[in-house]
């Protein structure tokens, strides 16, 4: 059984993932890349939920990940609305 | 029927999300399925005056199973011009696609096939909506990419649609 | 049967963990902002797709069922992130951060992003 170690490894990448997208979050050039930079976190954090879902064994995270995909959608669309028409909701 | 059900593709959407959401097959689910899909597009319907317009349903999931794979060969290609082509050989072009479709729901597939596959990415709309502005990572020859787009989606989702 | 499904998943998962860090090592990487959308839209996507594939296959050895709610999020995220994209990229173009030759859109109308009046803020 070497599936404990490929979620290890899937795991420990996500991580390292994170940790390029956050030190992107501090050297981004430019608002649009911060924000394109906390839609990829928001998708990675989704992958570390579902994948620690797989580790627990439980199907609960499951709803976290869910919650998750539909907050930083929003949360992306709303962001980028603001800059492009200076209000969310017209 | 069109009254109590003004889009049956809607209808039949949320009865299958609700399922995936619930991931359980009971009887209770479907009663509440049924439930919310009759009462949701009742009562957006008079935000949505048009149905849309599928003319070979079968063809649209032909059409998806060909994306997901593309979606799949895409992602090497993008991992190899991200991990090893050097900065500066990276030739970025925009691409003009004059649009043949005119159905919304079409081009709005469109637009998100192209988003997913190949190096290739939606980035705006002429304001008539005549043609779509496409940013393609790496294309040392922009014709050659419109016209393999034109000929691989549009066509299909032109057969689909129209 | 079960030793060639944890194969399969252990493989799904490598290759998913590999493109997470390149959709991210790809948005540090590559020099132009629009190029840099690239990267994680596609690359992202498929490293969470890994993650729920397995997750729905998983309990298959001991329950026998196959979780479907991943699917679900598998498909609302390959619906969102063209719609995620576009909306960056019109950001990056209304803003002058995208490259500033734009082809003509040959319709004899502008880019909607550009031509149109804009109420104030």
């Amino acid at each position: 059984m070497i599936l404990p170690y490929a979620l290890i490894f899937f795991l420990s990448s996500i991580a390292l993932a994170l940790v390029l997208n956050l030190v992107r979050l501090f050297t981004a050039p430019t608002v649009t890349d911060r924000i394109l930079t906390l839609d990829t976190m928001t998708v990675n954090a989704i992958a570390l939920v579902v994948a620690y879902g797989i580790w627990a064994g439980t199907g609960l995270y499951l709803e976290v990940a869910v919650i998750f995909a539909l907050t930083g959608f929003v949360g992306t669309v709303a962001y980028c609305k603001f800059l492009l028409r200076g209000s969310i909701i017209e | 029927m069109r009254r109590l059900f003004p889009h049956p593709y809607l209808t039949l959407t949320l009865i299958v999300l609700w399922f995936l959401l619930v991931n359980q097959w009971k009887l209770g689910s479907l009663v509440m399925a049924a439930f919310l899909g009759t009462a949701i597009p009742l009562l957006t319907s008079a935000w949505w005056p048009d149905r849309a317009r599928v003319k070979h349903p079968l063809g649209l999931a032909a059409y998806s199973a060909l994306v997901l794979w593309d979606v799949i060969v895409a992602n090497f290609q993008v991992a190899r011009i991200v991990l090893f082509m050097p900065r500066d050989r990276i030739q970025s072009n925009w691409i003009t696609i004059p649009l043949d479709l005119r159905s919304p729901e079409a081009i709005s597939l469109l637009a998100g096939t192209i988003t997913m596959t190949p190096g290739t990415l939606t980035s705006d709309m002429s304001a008539c909506g005549r043609a779509l502005l496409v940013h393609a990572l790496h294309a040392p020859d922009p014709d050659a990419v419109r016209d393999e787009i034109k000929a691989r989606y549009e066509a299909r989702l032109k057969r689909i649609f129209e | 049967m079960t030793q060639v499904l944890d194969l399969f998943l252990s493989a799904i998962l490598v290759g998913g963990g590999i493109f997470a860090i390149v959709g991210s090592y790809g948005l540090l990487r590559l020099p132009r902002p629009m190029q840099r959308l690239h990267a994680p839209t596609k690359a992202t996507t498929i490293g969470v797709g890994a993650a729920l594939l397995a997750s729905s296959l998983g309990g298959l050895p001991l329950t026998g069922t196959v979780s479907i709610q991943e699917w679900l999020i598998t498909l609302f995220l390959l619906l969102t992130a063209p719609i995620s994209a576009l909306f960056l990229a019109k950001t990056l173009i209304l803003r002058g951060e995208a490259d500033p030759n734009l082809p003509d859109s040959g319709t004899g109308s502008p880019w909607a992003t550009l031509g149109e009046e804009r109420p104030d803020p």
